[in-house]
């Protein structure tokens, strides 16, 4: 039978540092799911991952078994995805005329069609990476969390640590970056 | 098509394409051979030590005094502390006598 969550991390903390690898095992994927949103190399979003178990482990004792741990962990994930953010900013993108072909053809077919699918879903998602990248930090989390997760307010509070006030305000901010970038692009490809 | 509509678009594409969560082969092997390098750290075991350290350096002290206070009771001889108080209470009797005479 398998050990439940808060018994693998009772014999954590006793000094049985191998019961943590059930709980790597378990919740990996969801990290990685996490970091692959905010980090474009995969070495990266190695690093991530490994960092966020390592944080884990080393503040597993003040885990107070309120809530699942796998949302405790989460917002572990999130605010070092953050943190990868802004330790990464000054590499971010800036210029976004550098299309591909196949996300000039994504973005064609999409402005021709009136249905929001397409069916090229890797340059969909080369695109999408490019122009979040052009974000900044806040606004990436926030564009992420809110309306690609499809987050509440609160539920973003929660995971980021910031306040209520402050997502709003990063909210409104971070629609009125993005709709920038996309007008440059519109301008650009059909002006 | 407006920024409006590439906005929406580009977010129904984006949700409509989650990133996968595949991890690479054993990668938990790797995350616990960096937990296994690393050393537990609890705020218990970060005041033990020093909680320790103090606590034998007080015991220590403590049995000094003791060994200290018992040998100096038992190096006082009780008869010359006897005459000394005798002496000293009768000097002031001894300086009386002799303006007497």
């Amino acid at each position: 039978m398998e050990a439940s969550d808060s018994e693998l991390i009772a014999a954590v903390l006793k000094g049985d540092c191998a019961a943590f690898e059930p709980l790597v095992a378990k919740y990996q994927s969801r990290v990685f799911a996490t970091a692959r949103r905010y980090a474009r190399r995969e070495s990266e979003v190695e690093d991530i991952v490994q960092e966020v178990f390592i944080k884990a482990y080393q503040k597993l004792d003040s885990f107070r078994g309120e809530a699942p741990f796998e949302h405790w962990l989460m917002k572990m994930a999130v605010r070092t995805c953050y943190d990868f953010l802004r330790s990464h900013q000054r590499n971010r993108e800036t210029n976004i005329s550098e299309l591909t072909d196949t996300e000039t053809d994504w973005l064609e077919r999409v402005a021709s069609q009136p249905v929001d699918q397409s069916n090229d879903t890797d340059a969909a998602r080369m695109l999408v990476e490019r122009v979040l990248s052009q974000l900044s930090p806040a606004a990436r989390m926030v564009i992420t969390l809110l309306e690609i997760e499809e987050k509440s307010v609160k539920e973003i509070a929660a995971l980021t640590g910031w306040s209520l006030p402050l997502v709003k305000v990063r909210a409104f901010r971070a629609r009125a970056e993005m709709r920038k970038i996309l007008s440059r692009i519109t301008k650009e490809k059909y002006l | 098509m407006n920024s409006s509509d590439l906005h929406q678009k580009i977010i129904s594409a984006a949700r409509s394409n989650p990133p996968g969560g595949q991890a690479p082969y054993a990668f938990e092997k790797r995350v616990m051979a960096r937990v296994r390098s690393l050393r537990p750290v609890s705020t218990l075991s970060l005041w033990g030590r020093p909680l320790w350290m103090a606590a034998l350096s007080c015991v220590a002290v403590t049995m000094l005094c003791g060994v200290w206070s018992f040998a100096s009771v038992h190096t006082t001889d009780n008869d010359s502390f006897s005459q000394e108080l005798e002496s000293v209470v009768y000097a002031s009797m001894d300086l009386h006598s002799e303006e007497i005479w």
